[in-house]
């Protein structure tokens, strides 16, 4: 049997776990509160259920919740922060082919959209 | 999800929460604003008495309980002065709220509102009072003037309701209501539908734009040439504009200069401009039109629109991309 598949069980153990706090990918300079407010503000809930945003829960994109235990964003973007926030400005220009759109977020914007997002799920 | 909070959430994104009542922003909110008032004061008076009076029958000495007892008292505080309190308040507030409705002279601005389940129908009437404009869900006026609205239903009782720029007035089949509107100063004005009309009834909301006279003028003008409607200005609007033709939205929508000419649905001929989607309850950009046309039974429950499903991301982008060069 190749080694691979005998890591297998293993491989999909150390997906379900989540990191422990410290851990967690942190967003520099920036606020969730604020973040929270952007994202009622440019209605991200149309198209993701987000944890504390009570409507709307769109359907036709991934649910957000646990975030930063998740490897990649968008299923091949490393979850970095810094990423995290470009593609949630701009997700065809960090992910191309991508269904998300630009969303019309200032820079700083994306970046508490991002805090907020690491925060929720646990 | 219960319906307040919903209406809850979708007032505070768009409107602020709590919702703008008793702000008035022209002269015909101004008297219903005023009148509540009015009624608010009297009914803490009123109440200010009877917790008066009960306080002297509970504590009071005994001479002044016989007298809180006796007959004056009740002829006077029980017959005679809400007889004339009520009487007084009637004729106000009758005086106060027929200004609504009237006079018109028949000069001003109107406009046809017909509330559907769950959107409104909006036409520009001409001087024959013939829709020249279509739109949905969105109405444009000239600041500092009167605007007169002819309120109609296509289905059930709607109640037709800007706060700050008026009181409400309902929507009934079968019939034309009247209602005058104004705003003093440009600005951005929220509505709902303010009378049950069925599921998603709280997630019916209504914007009014007021423009100063010039730019108002001005934003008709632009309208009507949009209504010969501009070719897709890119490739992905291009793949837009046949998904429309070819996936069913035309049977349900319309622009104006294309074949698409369905009538059941809101005019989508300048959607691009619209400041909301889903009848004032969504920011309108790229991300949240995808999400509408996607799967808009998510969003709003119940709404007539069925999700598309079917289709892919690139495709729900060509079609926002060719709606949102909609102006």
């Amino acid at each position: 049997m190749p080694p691979v598949h005998a890591l297998l069980p293993l491989l999909l153990l150390a997906t379900a776990c989540k990191p422990p706090p410290e851990q967690r990918p942190v967003m520099p300079a920036a606020d969730a509160a604020r973040g929270k407010q952007a994202i009622e503000r440019v209605g991200c809930g149309s198209c993701h259920a987000i944890e504390g945003i009570a409507w709307p829960k769109g359907a036709i994109g991934p649910p957000l919740d646990g975030l930063a235990g998740r490897a990649a964003i968008a299923g091949r973007v490393p979850n970095r922060p810094d990423l995290l926030a470009a593609f949630i400005r701009n997700a065809p220009a960090v992910a191309p082919g991508t269904t998300m759109p630009a969303m019309p977020l200032n820079e700083q914007e994306s970046r508490d959209v991002a805090a907020y997002l690491y925060e929720i799920g646990d | 999800m219960s319906p307040l909070i919903s209406m809850r959430s979708a007032t505070r994104m768009l409107q602020g929460w709590p919702p703008p009542l008793l702000d008035p922003a022209g002269p015909y909110a101004g008297s219903t604003t005023l009148l509540a008032w009015v009624l608010f004061g009297m009914g803490a008076l009123v109440l200010l008495l009877v917790l008066a009076a009960l306080w002297v029958a509970l504590f009071g000495r005994a001479e002044q309980r016989a007298k809180l007892g006796g007959p004056t008292l009740i002829w006077i505080g029980g017959v005679a002065f809400p007889v004339v309190v009520l009487s007084l308040l009637l004729v106000y507030g009758l005086s106060l709220t027929r200004s609504l409705s009237g006079p018109i002279r028949g000069d001003e601005m109107r406009v046809r509102v017909t509330g559907e389940m769950w959107w409104w129908r909006v036409a520009y009437l001409d001087g024959d009072r013939q829709p020249f404009l279509h739109d949905a869900n969105e109405l444009h006026i000239p600041a500092g003037r009167p605007v007169v609205l002819e309120l109609e239903s296509a289905d059930v009782i709607h109640s037709f309701w800007v706060p700050r720029l008026s009181g409400k007035l309902d929507m009934i089949p079968g019939r034309r209501n009247l209602m005058r509107i104004q705003a003093d100063a440009p600005g951005v004005y929220g509505g709902q539908c303010a009378e049950y009309c069925g599921g998603p009834h709280a997630l019916m909301g209504f914007t009014v734009i007021a423009h100063a006279p010039a730019e108002f003028a001005r934003l008709m003008q632009s309208r009507l040439r949009a209504s010969d409607a501009s070719a897709p200005a890119t490739p992905e609007a291009a793949l837009g504009a046949r998904l429309f033709q070819s996936t069913g939205c035309a049977a349900c929508h319309r622009i104006a200069g294309t074949p698409a000419n369905g009538l059941a649905g809101p005019d989508l001929t300048h959607v691009g401009s619209r400041r909301t989607l889903g009848a004032g309850i969504l920011p309108n950009n790229r991300g949240t039109m995808m999400g509408w046309i996607g799967n808009s039974q998510a969003i709003k429950p119940g709404n007539r629109m069925p999700p598309y499903t079917v289709l892919s991301g690139e495709e729900l982008g060509a079609l926002a991309a060719y709606l949102e060069e909609r102006k």
